[in-house]
């Protein structure tokens, strides 16, 4: 019944000063939603590797106990399950069942597993939090809501966005995640290879 | 069923939960040296009862509470959950619980803990006894037709 005491390293790394901190978190997460393909910088947080600042900032941020979070891959480590479990009381399930879900691309695969939410309720969709190694404002082309003309970011791939593209308003929403730079990729958002 | 061998923290978690702010204010006026783990913060926890204590479970009613977790110096982490939403009592209860896992101990125990316990189980006592001096018996005559 008695959980064994939390390690260090899960305790700290957390906001030194949550109602202003996350509240600009959030509105820098919101811009990058709002604007695909722009870049944000957030700080504040200082996760167990091997997440980002900004994933860590995402994710005490936008997840807390009434939202399932799935982690993938590396991701999914006893560092980073006792960080969560101290800073949010998240909890941790399979990928089908998953509101937030973080991850390297590669570790998500496949994706179509992910919650597309229903047609009575579209926001019952996932949010996929994901790893780069890199991250910038050139690669593939996206225009839509958001974007005056078009604007680009180094996506992972596009086919999987084109796919989740055509299942709108259905489909889930991506924000890109590498060191303290955070961009987002809404499902309404066309993407095209250059 | 093995012994909890957290019933001493929560027993003192318990009391320090339920102090009265101005009084672990006046025990404890220093804090020690500490980092800030979780920073206090007001919340609400659902209260659940059980009607007869094995009924159903159902919803009493929500409550304000307080958290805070903080890092000695020495490295004790203490936590506190504390009623109301006075800040500065959950830093105060996260810093007793601490310094209770340190050598500090029966001095804290005898300065902080003792007096608070005593003191709720003082105004307990006096409560008791002004609701038992109100109690009522009935009792049933015998009744004349049932003769």
């Amino acid at each position: 019944m008695n959980a064994p005491a939390l390690p260090d390293a899960a305790l700290t790394g957390g906001f030194a000063s949550p109602p202003t901190q996350s509240a600009r978190a959030f509105r820098a997460v919101l811009d990058a939603m709002a604007r695909p393909g722009t870049l944000h910088t957030v700080t504040g947080a200082l996760p167990p590797a091997p997440l980002s600042v900004a994933a860590g900032v995402a994710i005490l941020t936008l997840v807390d106990g009434t939202t399932p979070l799935h982690l993938a891959g590396p991701a999914d480590c006893a560092a980073v399950r006792d960080w969560i479990a101290f800073h949010t009381g998240a909890p941790l399930v399979s990928a089908e069942a998953a509101t937030f879900a973080l991850g390297t691309w590669s570790d998500l695969h496949p994706v179509a597993r992910f919650a597309i939410g229903l047609p009575d309720y579209p926001d019952r969709s996932a949010t996929l939090i994901v790893e780069m190694d890199a991250l910038t404002a050139e690669g593939a082309t996206l225009t839509g809501p958001g974007i005056a003309d078009s604007a680009h970011l180094s996506l992972p791939e596009t086919a999987a966005f084109q796919t989740n593209r055509a299942l709108f308003p259905l489909g889930f929403d991506c924000l890109f995640t590498c060191g303290t730079q955070i961009a987002g990729l809404p499902r309404s958002t066309r993407v095209e290879a250059v | 069923m093995t012994p909890d061998p957290n019933t001493d923290r929560k027993a003192w978690m318990a009391v320090l939960a339920k102090a009265s702010p101005s009084r672990l204010a006046a025990l404890l006026p220093d804090l020690p040296d500490h980092t800030l783990l979780r920073p206090a913060e007001v919340g609400a926890v659902m209260l659940r009862g059980r009607a007869g204590g094995t009924g159903a479970a159902f919803n009493l009613g929500e409550m304000t509470v307080t958290r805070c977790s903080l890092r000695l110096a020495t490295g004790e982490v203490g936590h506190a959950y504390v009623q109301g939403r006075d800040r500065t009592h959950a830093l105060q209860a996260a810093a007793v619980d601490a310094l209770m896992q340190t050598a500090h101990a029966p001095d804290i125990r005898a300065r902080i803990l003792t007096p608070l316990a005593t003191e709720a189980e003082a105004a307990r006592t006096l409560r008791a006894s002004k609701a038992a001096a109100t109690k009522v018996d009935f009792f049933t005559l015998m009744r004349g037709e049932d003769a």
